[in-house]
C-alpha cells in the first residue's frame, strides 16, 4: 500500500550558505511512489535541495517534511529510510568496495548477504576487492549507487545518478534506481537531478526547474516540453 | 549503538593498518624527541620530575599528531556524510573515535616508553611499571576524549593544524600536570615511590568531566 500522505512537502523552504541564498521559497509536494526530476543550470540549487531532503543540510526557512516527518527536528526518524546518491561517492578510498558496503550494511543493520546482492546488481562483483582509489570513475559511481540502495530505502535522492556511467552500466543500474533505462520498477519515491531534458523527463511524474535557487518551473512531466527545460539554461 | 561503534572502530583500524598515516609518525616523533632531549639536556639519564616532564611533554605532542589526522578521512572522503545518513546515534562516532585514539596512544607508548627508558631514564622501570601503566591509561583516556572533541571541532575549519594544538593543548594542561605528578615518584631514584592518590583522582575526575562534556556537545558539533 502506498503511503497516502505525500512523501515530500516543502513550503517556502530556503537555505543559505553564509550570506548567499542557495534556495529560496521552494514550495512543492510529491506523492509517495512518484518521481520528481529536478533541472537547472550549475549553481541553481539542485544539490542543495537534495542534501536538505537527505537531512544533511538544515533548512533555514519555511517548512520541510520528508516521509511525513518535519525536518530538521525529526531527521533521526527518516535517515535510515532515505537513499542518497550525491556528487561524492561517500566511500573510503583505501577500503575496497566490498569493505565499504559491509561497513554501511552494519550501520544500516542490513544482512551481509545483501552486500553481494547489490554488488552483483551493479556489475561490480569482479572488482569489489580492489581499493576504491584504484577504480575508474564509473566504477566508483556504480559502488555509490550500490551504497545508496543497500538498505532498500523508501525515498531515493539521486544527484546526477548516471554521471560517468557508460550506456551499458546505465542500463544495468536502471532497475535499481529506476532511472536511465526501463521506467520505474517499484513504488519508491524518487528525486532525481538531471541536465538531460529528454532523458530526465522519461519515467518522471513531476518536473521541477530551478534557477538561481527559485522555482522556475513546476509541472507534471507529461506537460513539459524539452524546450521549456532548455529555456532554464539560457 | 554498540554494533555501530564496533563497525566504526573496525573501519578505523583497517584504514590505519592500510594507510599507516598516524601511528608510525607518532612513534617516530616520540623517539626522535627523546633523542633530541638526550642531546638537548646533555644528559645520559634523567630522573624524578624532570624524567616525568620529558616523558609526558613528548607523549602529548605526539598525541597531537594523531588528533590532527583523526577526522581527515571522514572529511576528505565524505565519510561524515555517509555516517550522518545512517540511522545511528551520533554518539557512536564520538565513542569510536575516542577508542581509536586511545588504541593509537597505547600502541605508540608500547614503543615510546621503552625507548624513553633506554635513551634517557635513569632508574629501571620494571618495578614501577604496573603503576605507570595505570597512569598512562588514565592520561590516554583524557587525551582521547579531549582530542576527539577538538578534532571534531577543528575539522570544518581550514586551519586545522593551527586550531588543534591551540585548543587542545590548554585543555590538556591539567592532564599533563596530573599525569606528570603521578609519574614523578615512579621514575625517581631509589626505587619506585608511592603513587600520589590525589593527583590520580584529579586525573580520573578530569577524564570523567570531559567525557560528559563531549557526550553533551558532540551531536551539536556534527550538525550542519
Ligand atoms: N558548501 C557550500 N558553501 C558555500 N556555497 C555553496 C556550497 N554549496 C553550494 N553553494 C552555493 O549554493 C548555490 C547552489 O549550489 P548547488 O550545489 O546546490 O547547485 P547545483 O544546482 O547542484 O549545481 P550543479 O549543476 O553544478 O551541480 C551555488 O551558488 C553554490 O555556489
Ligand atoms: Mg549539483
Amino acid at each position: 500500500m502506498p503511503d497516502p500522505a505525500p512523501a515530500l512537502v516543502l513550503r517556502g523552504a530556503g537555505r543559505r550558505y553564509g550570506e548567499r541564498a542557495a534556495l529560496r521559497d521552494v514550495t512543492l509536494e510529491l506523492e509517495a511512489g512518484r518521481t520528481l526530476v529536478v533541472f537547472g543550470p550549475n549553481g541553481a540549487g539542485k544539490t542543495t535541495l537534495l542534501r536538505m531532503l537527505a537531512t544533511l543540510l538544515r533548512p533555514h526557512a519555511g517548512e520541510v517534511r520528508v516521509l511525513g516527518r518535519p525536518l530538521p527536528g525529526d531527521g533521526y526518524a527518516v535517515r535510515g529510510r532515505i537513499g542518497f546518491l550525491g556528487h561524492e561517492a561517500l566511500l573510503y578510498r583505501e577500503l575496497s568496495g566490498r569493505e565499504n558496503l559491509r561497513f554501511h550494511a552494519k550501520l544500516h543493520r542490513v544482512a551481509a548477504g545483501r552486500v553481494d546482492e547489490v554488488l552483483d546488481a551493479v556489475g561490480m562483483t569482479a572488482r569489489c576487492g580492489d581499493p576504491v582509489a584504484e577504480l575508474s570513475r564509473g566504477m566508483v559511481q556504480r559502488l555509490a549507487i550500490a551504497r545508496a540502495v543497500l538498505h532498500e530505502p523508501e525515498l531515493l535522492l539521486l544527484d546526477e545518478p548516471l554521471a560517468n556511467l557508460d550506456p551499458a552500466a546505465a542500463a544495468q543500474v536502471a532497475p535499481l534506481i529506476g532511472v536511465g533505462g526501463a521506467g520505474p520498477s517499484d513504488r519508491r519515491t524518487r528525486v532525481v537531478t538531471s541536465h538531460d531534458p529528454a532523458g530526465g523527463l522519461q519515467g518522471a511524474d513531476v518536473a521541477l526547474g530551478l534557477k538561481g535557487g527559485r522555482v522556475a518551473l513546476l509541472a507534471a512531466a507529461t506537460d513539459v516540453e524539452p524546450a521549456q527545460i532548455a529555456e532554464l539554461y539560457r | 549503538m554498540m554494533s555501530a561503534v564496533a563497525a566504526l572502530l573496525a573501519k578505523e583500524l583497517t584504514l590505519e593498518l592500510r594507510t599507516r598515516e598516524s601511528v608510525p609518525s607518532m612513534v617516530l616523533f616520540s623517539i626522535a624527541t627523546y633523542v633530541v632531549f638526550h642531546f638537548g639536556l646533555d644528559r645520559d639519564r634523567v630522573t624524578g620530575d624532570l624524567a616525568s616532564g620529558v616523558l609526558w611533554v613528548t607523549l602529548l605532542f605526539s598525541a597531537i599528531l594523531g588528533v590532527n589526522r583523526l577526522f581527515v578521512a571522514e572529511y576528505e572522503q565524505g565519510g561524515f556524510d555517509g555516517f550522518l545518513l545512517a540511522p545511528v546515534d551520533r554518539t557512536a562516532l564520538l565513542v569510536a573515535k575516542a577508542l581509536t585514539l586511545f588504541a593509537f596512544l597505547g600502541i605508540v607508548e608500547l614503543v615510546a616508553v621503552p625507548a624513553f627508558a633506554l635513551l634517557l631514564l635513569g632508574p629501571p622501570l620494571t618495578q614501577a611499571l604496573p603503576q605507570l601503566v595505570l597512569v598512562l591509561a588514565l592520561a590516554n583516556a583524557g587525551i582521547a576524549v579531549i582530542g576527539t572533541l577538538v578534532a571534531g571541532l577543528a575539522i570544518q575549519t581550514r586551519a586545522r593544524d593551527l586550531i588543534v594544538p591551540l585548543i587542545a593543548l590548554p585543555l590538556l594542561v591539567p592532564v599533563l600536570l596530573a599525569a606528570a605528578r603521578c609519574a614523578t615518584p615512579l621514575l625517581s631514584d631509589g626505587g619506585a615511590g608511592a603513587l600520589p592518590g590525589n593527583w590520580l583522582a584529579i586525573l580520573a575526575i578530569y577524564d570523567l568531566l570531559f567525557a560528559l562534556i563531549a557526550y553533551a556537545v558532540f551531536d551539536f558539533l556534527l550538525e550542519d
